[in-house]
């Protein structure tokens, strides 16, 4: 049994998802922070930890001079982006299991649609790897993450059409979800297909994520702490990180078979026996999707369908609520925002605690899969 | 085009097309055909590289249409991911192939090319004989 049994959720704070928050990054974090602190029903005084991404521009020292927390004894930052957004939860799990802080919030608040916008080409090379690729051309995450995806449509004999029946599901969840920033605004597959490709032939607009600004915080906390905490508890049944050498933080080119995602498998595998589980036992999957084809390699990979087989449970229904696995229930990062990948997880606690707007009846485990990181959430 | 920054890790490949040469680090404890390339060997922990040519014969593992570049004047390329004959795959252009006729396991063959002073290797259609 994992270690991380040790740790519950008990509180999550988000702000407004936007396009122009017309406030700082800073701001969005400290009212994302102090709406989870009260959630769990506790004070910024309980707080002694403190996890963000280390993309997050917003220091801990700042976010406690701004919550009022007085003193905190533990912080850490999670690797890459949004690939790990559940590994904050994997951290503060393992700080609370540990003894190395008792109440540990984590944050990641941006701008990511009125400030700096990740999806802009890039104008020089930003990391040595990225000498072998944006010289030829490689200068978005669109294009990077594509020249991934082609390889999988090819093998699998997919069309972009097959990529839009998942974004029109996302769009479904989010048209039923007042958090969301499609909100009232399904789209058929015709809309789907009739928008511009952004990477020909893999990618449409409406394949591709958000860019929203917004600030999201959840409160991880011992299970004994839990039960004087004010909101029903979530237990953090496993967690992990999916690391691997052939790996790369923004494609998948090096691994012997790219019409896979080893990342995931890995996580799958980690996750599936640390909490004694099978894909058949989770009720709901959180899926990151900064592109819509993201979610195909990680329902394969988590074995709610077979290789090469989920273009058809999607088109059967099986990832809609009443289907064999929900996915997105907010709409996701395409239907929601992309709060980078977080609000997927406090979307797999209101399932939990039965508040979600498209609640799948009775849900007991949810799996959120945050590509390079994941963790199964579990009614407390 | 953005140009690259060579390190000391991977400066051999731009100095290799400057030369028409295709260039694979070959470790020099175990030799293991490393790509990307890596300052220790991950098999052997020998930092010693030797190059090794290439012969520059592969295929289209997959492709892509990249438009709306970082500078926009530049024209759609075809980026290529290239599956090398000696078992290594790299980020290429495929060049001279219109885009309808771009296929998956399509046989192709580097070419050299210059942009704005800098040597680069892309790739063009090879027939099946000359990549036999």
């Amino acid at each position: 049994m994992s270690v991380v049994r040790r740790a519950a959720i008990v509180g999550v704070g988000q702000t407004e998802f936007s396009k122009s928050s017309g406030r700082s990054e800073l701001q969005l974090a400290c009212e994302a922070v102090r709406a989870a602190i009260t959630d769990a029903g506790l004070q910024p005084s309980d707080v002694d930890g403190l996890v963000t991404f280390v993309q997050d521009t917003n220091d801990e020292l700042a976010v406690m001079r701004g919550v009022g927390i007085p003193e905190v004894r533990w912080t850490s930052r999670t690797p890459f982006g949004g690939g790990g957004a559940s590994a904050t939860i994997e951290h503060a799990a393992a700080a609370v299991a540990s003894g190395a802080a008792e109440v540990v919030v984590v944050y990641r608040a941006f701008n990511e649609r009125s400030g700096h916008r990740f999806g802009q080409p890039g104008s020089q090379v930003s990391a040595p790897i990225m000498n072998l690729h944006m010289p030829f051309g490689l200068d978005t995450p669109a294009k990077m993450y594509s020249l991934w995806f082609q390889r999988y449509m090819h093998v699998y004999g997919l069309t972009n059409e097959d990529f839009g029946r998942y974004t029109v599901v996302a769009r479904k969840h989010a048209a039923n979800n007042p958090n969301a920033w499609f909100f009232g605004k399904p789209i058929t597959l015709a809309d789907h297909q009739a928008s511009r490709w952004i990477v020909e032939p893999i990618l449409r607009l409406l394949d591709c994520c958000q860019e929203s600004d917004g600030g999201v915080a959840i409160v991880v906390t011992t299970p004994e702490r839990a039960r004087d905490c004010a909101s029903a508890s979530v237990v953090v049944s496993a967690a992990t990180q999916g690391n691997t050498m052939s790996g790369e933080v923004l494609f998948n080119y090096y691994h012997d078979d790219i019409t896979t995602f080893p990342e995931a498998d890995y996580c799958a595998a980690q996750l599936y026996g640390d909490a004694g589980l099978a894909p058949a036992d989770i009720d709901v999957a959180m899926i990151y999707e900064n592109f819509s084809p993201v979610v195909f390699y990680q329902l394969e990979a988590y074995g709610f369908c077979g290789r090469g087989e989920a273009k058809d449970f999607i088109a059967d229904g099986q990832i809609e609520v009443g289907g064999a696995t929900p996915v997105n229930t907010n709409g996701g990062l395409l239907g929601e925002a992309y709060i980078h990948g977080m609000n997927n997880l406090i979307e797999g606690v209101r399932q939990l605690r039965g508040e979600s707007c498209n609640q799948v009846p009775d849900a007991q485990h949810v799996l959120v899969a945050a590509g390079r990181s994941a963790v199964i959430l579990e009614r407390g | 085009m953005i140009p690259p920054r060579p390190t000391p890790d991977d400066a051999y490949l731009w100095e290799g097309a400057a030369e028409g040469r295709l260039l694979a680090r070959e470790c020099a404890g175990c030799g293991t055909l490393q790509h990307p390339p890596t300052p220790m060997c991950g098999a052997c922990g020998s930092t010693e590289w030797t190059v090794r040519d290439l012969s520059g014969r592969g295929t289209v593992h997959s492709w892509i249409v990249s438009r709306h570049p970082s500078r926009p004047d530049e024209a759609p390329r075809v980026v290529i991911l290239v599956q090398l004959e000696e078992g290594i795959r790299m980020v290429s252009n495929l060049v001279g192939v219109p885009i309808d006729d771009v296929r998956n396991d399509m046989p192709v063959r580097v070419c050299f090319a210059e942009y704005e002073g800098l040597a680069f290797p892309p790739f063009e259609a090879a027939t099946s004989e000359a990549s036999a």
